[in-house]
């Protein structure tokens, strides 16, 4: 048998002329390359095949467009029934990296696209990586998002080749780094354009260059006396964003590398038995559901085919200038209308200020999307735009106006969408001679980091704008959620009840540090106190007040008083809290008996209206409830959503707790009908 | 196909800003580019169908060579759109203009995206020649003796640098500053200061006037990155008086001259832009127009009064068309000095000057002043070298439009002594369509 023959479904060999083995590699009906269970154990076959008649070398590459492989299959990782499972599945992928480390002749992956988890565990056990630095290069290791660490013998050779404190760094928040800043690190041995890359990968098979070693503080930190002390500081940085409790993953990656850094053989043992047990655990199965809830919301973008080529956003001011910036960014034309030159010079300087922050020192980048932001005080863009997209503010008729009067001059076929947060879309719809065309694209402050928008329909919005809306919105590189108009929509309305109950409990003399705490523990990214100072106290006061309306829902008299006297939060730099040059100052000795009920009482109201939000079907269904809190309020990512927690805590249980609070506090805290049928 | 007409759709110009002795907010390409953006954006109809894109630019910044192109990607116009820069002194705006009439008529192109651009607060300090052989010597001394010979040889006169913005303004030729050159014009003449302050006054008092009529909507608002916008010229002075222009020292002849820089353009940065059609694209397109482009002329004289090349380009097309000066509406001079308007004013109005220079029989004429330049000129909003051709020639289309008028004559001098004019035409029916 040659290893020429090309009986294999997902790989592709040939054998050049210089007697060089070129592996491609080619998942058979996938659009990425993933390493399957079927694509290890081809890959086995192969290598047995190369072990028994030596080429002058091996190189890996992706006959996939701009991607070389996206890691392991995470739906075989949910099929992971117990530790034994896990360890097998663990085990096969160890062979197979092991295998490919001992070929003698040289290995090397040809990188270009992303190389994620798995795939980067595969390159790191070829003896070269070369790497096209293209913008769609990125190599990392991003595992600890899924609630476990590299499996596949990633931890020891990430940190033989990069030192552990750039490789743990990378693996502990999970970041895929760009060609440049992994050269740097060692990951890669060599950062080239894609036009080079075969040449730079050859000459790595004829040359077969020495290693470069980490570089001396890299190797000291590996020393025995100093683990601990490393390990230490490591375990600071990660408690900053992601609590023991909740996460475990990167607190066992520090352990397994301060206990066995020494043995590599070990360690890799170690590395086994340590994620065989934290895959089949709660917070990595939550995890793995998150990715997917992810997935679905990228698959709301994709049910139809839209390219907008002109954006024209109407009000520069924060909203709209940074959804106009961040469109820009996204390579999109736009152009913003404001009323004078006074406002949009301020619009272009904030712009300007994304830029660089998204850009760092890269003046081309900058000058490139800088031209393609068009500031349009008269207003001429909404005639070439595709989509309109309206950030005034927040009054109906204002906007009413404004629509009657952008709509004859707008092309046919184009969407205007607005970013209400709190108008019903059919209030503004019914001034527009196609009602149809109208939707609600609500981005999250700040634009640039919030990765959620809910994509508002109402009665009249047509279903095809309605997908046209969410695949712009996945294009420019957020999650699409389709929500029913109705007030607060579903992130809003979600969150309010909570942050409301937070400022009660303020009222009544609780300290706000007790009530963020109590959040925190559970594991919200921010208490709702310092979230509410953030926001805006008025702002929130106005969404609120809205709300009430419709929720029933009383306005808390410390709110109205506190925004009264003008302490509106951090931007005024007093708010529940006071804030010195922009840090929040709290005081820390504060204690109380009880965070437990004050967690409850936050959490309960959440939870309660997100089963209301289920009854009235704001959004398709309870995963949708689920994406829409975590992407859109961070609710503690590791309990997967509101509904999921309900049922993983039992339904019984917490009507129960929701009866006691009613008795405590009143009727705010009756259960919702709802909790009766979710049992079903 | 050869086109009849060749027509001006649609121009955008930059406010112009004054040089103020320290780098402008943008560079030549960033300035060209925002300006015209919304132009581009508000005829989409003619930008998707553009054909090719000219520039004039004497100083393009050294990240811009060929800044036509530059301009052009920036811009996001399809890469298969050829782009290219050209110069002639002080007409290179209105080179470009002429450049895209050509191709136009004779069928090369059927629209064209033309204009000019200048940021003359960044011309360049370079290095004087003993400098660069200095650090020439330098580079190649090997041994550390031989540098510290080479270093040995360094002289303080070396640091002294090279003004590239005078040298430009200076003809090398003849050995004379522009503002030496109308110097001349004004012995040649007899122009006293009092004339020329008093021309200086009115074209402030008419460009504050335009701005406050509201008849200049073809300036485009520019914003830095700073947070700032720039809505006009900077260099208006409303406040200009013949007393206070009195007070200023000659600038180019010590003690003795009449040219100050208060009777001068300023030196501004600025970029103006048209876009040009054939009359195949304005109908396929259903384009508006202002006005066609009806005849064009270049003419050269003497380096020593190069201001008096307005008359030398003007006569021909004058003759060529059978006008005579009240055949002609509007009058664009672009003005480099005042005496330097004033003498062509006064060249036209002498048989001698005609008969001897301009081969005429007798006298052109007078051209009125109320129909001369009645927006104001470089002297109070600025000579952006590469851009004030296209300029002049935006501006009285939009005048020909705004006076319901038929004909206009642009025309400007050009340093190293040439001329430049162009004939535009306001047709009723087009503007009907």
């Amino acid at each position: 048998m040659s290893i020429q023959d090309n009986k294999y479904k997902h790989w592709k060999l040939e054998l050049d002329e210089a007697n060089i083995l070129w592996l491609h590699m080619d998942v058979a009906e996938s659009k990425v390359n993933l390493l399957s269970s079927a694509v290890i154990d081809e890959l086995n076959a192969i290598l047995d095949d190369i072990k028994k008649q030596l080429p002058q070398g091996v190189i890996i590459l992706s006959d996939k467009k701009d991607s070389f492989i996206f890691g392991a299959d995470i739906k075989e990782f949910t099929e992971l029934e117990n530790q034994q499972q896990a360890v097998t599945f663990l085990e096969r992928g160890h062979a197979l990296m092991n295998k490919l480390e001992s070929i003698s002749c040289p290995t090397v992956s040809m990188i270009h696209g992303m190389c994620l988890g798995g795939g980067t565990e595969l390159s790191l056990a070829c003896r070269y990586r070369v790497m096209s630095d293209e913008n769609c290069s990125r190599i990392g290791l991003p595992e600890i998002k899924l609630g476990i660490f590299p499996g596949y013998g990633g931890t020891v050779r990430s940190i033989r080749r990069a030192g552990p404190l750039a490789a743990m760094n990378m693996m502990l928040t999970g970041s895929a780094l760009p060609t440049r800043v992994a050269k740097k690190i060692g990951l890669i041995d060599e950062a080239v354009p894609l036009r080079q890359l075969k040449h730079a990968a050859r000459h790595f098979v004829m040359d077969a260059p020495k290693l470069k070693q980490p570089g001396l503080v890299q190797r000291v930190a590996n020393y025995r006396i100093l683990r601990p002390l490393v390990a230490a500081q490591m375990r600071k940085q990660v408690a900053r964003k992601a609590k023991q409790q909740h996460y475990p993953a990167p607190y066992r990656l520090i352990e397994l590398w301060k206990n066995y850094a020494s043995n590599p053989e070990q360690m890799l043992q170690q590395e086994i038995k340590e994620v065989s047990k934290l895959a089949i655990n709660e917070t990595a199965r939550n995890l793995v559901r998150v990715f997917f809830l992810q997935e679905a919301l990228k698959k709301q973008g994709k049910q139809v085919e839209y390219k907008a080529r002109h954006v024209h956003v109407i009000g520069g001011g924060i909203m709209g200038g940074d959804i106009a910036s961040w469109c820009a960014i996204q390579g999109y034309t736009v152009s913003v209308q404001d009323q004078s030159p006074e406002r949009l010079a301020q619009t272009t300087k904030r712009a300007q200020t994304s830029f660089k922050k998204k850009y760092k020192k890269d003046r081309r980048a900058i000058t490139a999307a800088s031209d393609r932001l068009i500031m349009d005080h008269k207003g001429i863009g909404v005639a070439q735009a595709d989509l309109v997209i309206e950030a005034i503010f927040e009054n109906a008729e204002v906007k009413r106006e404004l629509y009657q009067n952008i709509e004859p001059r707008m092309k046919e076929g184009a969407i205007l969408a607005t970013n209400t947060s709190s108008i019903k879309l059919e209030d503004l719809s019914s001034c527009l001679k196609n009602p149809g065309r109208l939707v609600g694209l609500h981005f999250f402050n700040p634009v640039a980091l919030m990765p959620l928008v809910e994509i508002i329909h109402g009665n009249n919005t047509d279903p095809n704008v309605l997908q046209q809306a969410s695949s712009f919105a996945r294009n420019i590189g957020k999650l699409p959620l389709p929500v029913k108009s109705s007030p607060g929509f579903l992130v809003n309305r979600i969150l309010m009840p909570y942050l409301l109950e937070a400022v009660i409990m303020v009222d009544e003399g609780i300290a706000p540090e007790s009530i963020d705490k109590a959040a925190t523990d559970f594991g919200m990214p921010m208490g709702p106190i310092e979230l509410a100072d953030t926001v805006g106290l008025d702002i929130c006061k106005n969404v609120a007040s809205i709300l009430s309306k419709t929720m029933n829902m009383e306005l808390p008299k410390n709110l109205e008083q506190i925004v009264k006297i003008g302490h509106l939060g951090k931007k005024t730099g007093s708010g529940f809290y006071q804030y010195k040059n922009g840090k929040v100052q709290k005081n820390k000795k504060v204690q109380h008996k009880n965070i437990q009920e004050i967690q409850d009482r936050m959490i309960m109201k959440l939870l309660n209206e997100s089963v209301a939000c289920l009854r009235e079907g704001i959004v398709e269904n309870a995963d949708m409830i689920d994406a829409g809190v975590i992407f859109g309020t961070g609710f503690a990512p590791f309990r997967s959503g509101s509904i999921h927690h309900i049922h993983d805590q039992g339904i019984e249980k917490l009507v129960n707790k929701m009866i006691q609070l009613e008795k405590r506090f009143g009727e705010r805290f009756k259960p919702d009908e709802y909790w009766q049928k979710l049992k079903v | 196909m050869a086109s009849k007409n060749v027509y001006i759709v649609d121009g955008s110009r930059s406010p112009q800003l004054k040089a103020r002795g320290r780098q402008g907010p943008f560079s030549a390409s960033d300035m060209a580019v925002q300006t015209a953006r919304p132009l581009l954006l508000r005829n989409s109809a003619a930008a998707e169908n553009i054909d090719e894109v000219i520039l004039g630019c004497m100083m393009p910044g050294p990240d811009e060579a060929n800044i036509a192109r530059v301009v052009a990607l920036r811009l996001g116009i399809s890469q298969r759109v050829p782009a290219w820069t050209v110069q002639r002194n002080c007409a290179s705006g209105m080179q470009s203009i002429d450049s895209a009439f050509h191709n136009i008529k004779s069928g090369l192109s059927d629209i064209v995206l033309a204009g000019g651009v200048e940021v003359m607060s960044h011309a360049p300090l370079l290095l004087n020649s003993h400098m660069v052989n200095w650090m020439g010597g330098m580079a190649t001394a090997r041994s550390p003796m031989m540098k510290i010979k080479q270093l040995s040889k360094l002289r303080p006169h070396f640091l002294k640098p090279v003004i590239a913005l005078i040298r430009g303004l200076t003809d090398h030729v003849v050995g004379l500053n522009m503002g030496q050159t109308a110097e001349e014009i004004a012995y040649r003449f007899n122009i006293s200061r009092a004339q020329m302050d008093e021309y200086a006054v009115a074209s402030h008092q008419r460009l504050a006037q335009a701005y406050d009529n509201g008849a200049l909507d073809e300036v485009e608002v520019l914003y830095d990155s700073n947070g700032n916008f720039y809505a006009e010229d900077d260099g208006l002075r409303r406040d200009s008086s013949v007393e206070n222009l009195a007070r200023l020292r000659p600038a180019f002849d010590r003690n003795y001259g009449n040219v100050t820089a208060g009777n001068s353009a300023q030196i501004t940065d600025g970029a103006s832009w048209l876009i040009l059609a054939s009359e195949k694209a304005v109908k396929k397109y259903n384009l508006s127009v202002l006005a066609k482009i009806s005849d064009t002329q270049w003419a050269g004289l003497d380096p020593k009064v190069m201001g008096m090349g307005p008359v030398h380009a003007m006569t021909p097309i004058m003759q060529r068309n059978k006008l005579s000066i009240d055949d002609i509406d509007y009058w664009e001079i672009n003005e480099a000095f005042a005496t330097q308007v004033l003498g062509c004013v006064a060249a036209w109005n002498e048989d001698t000057y005609c008969k001897e220079h301009l081969k005429l029989k007798k006298a052109m004429g007078t051209i009125p002043h109320d129909r001369l330049n009645i927006d104001g000129g470089g002297i109070s909003l600025g000579h952006p070298v590469g851009a004030s051709g296209a300029r002049i020639i935006l501006h009285l289309a939009k005048l020909l439009e705004r006076k319901k008028a038929k004909r206009g004559l642009a025309s400007l001098c050009i340093g190293g002594g040439q001329g430049g004019a162009m004939l535009i035409e306001r047709e009723e029916k087009l503007e009907q369509q």
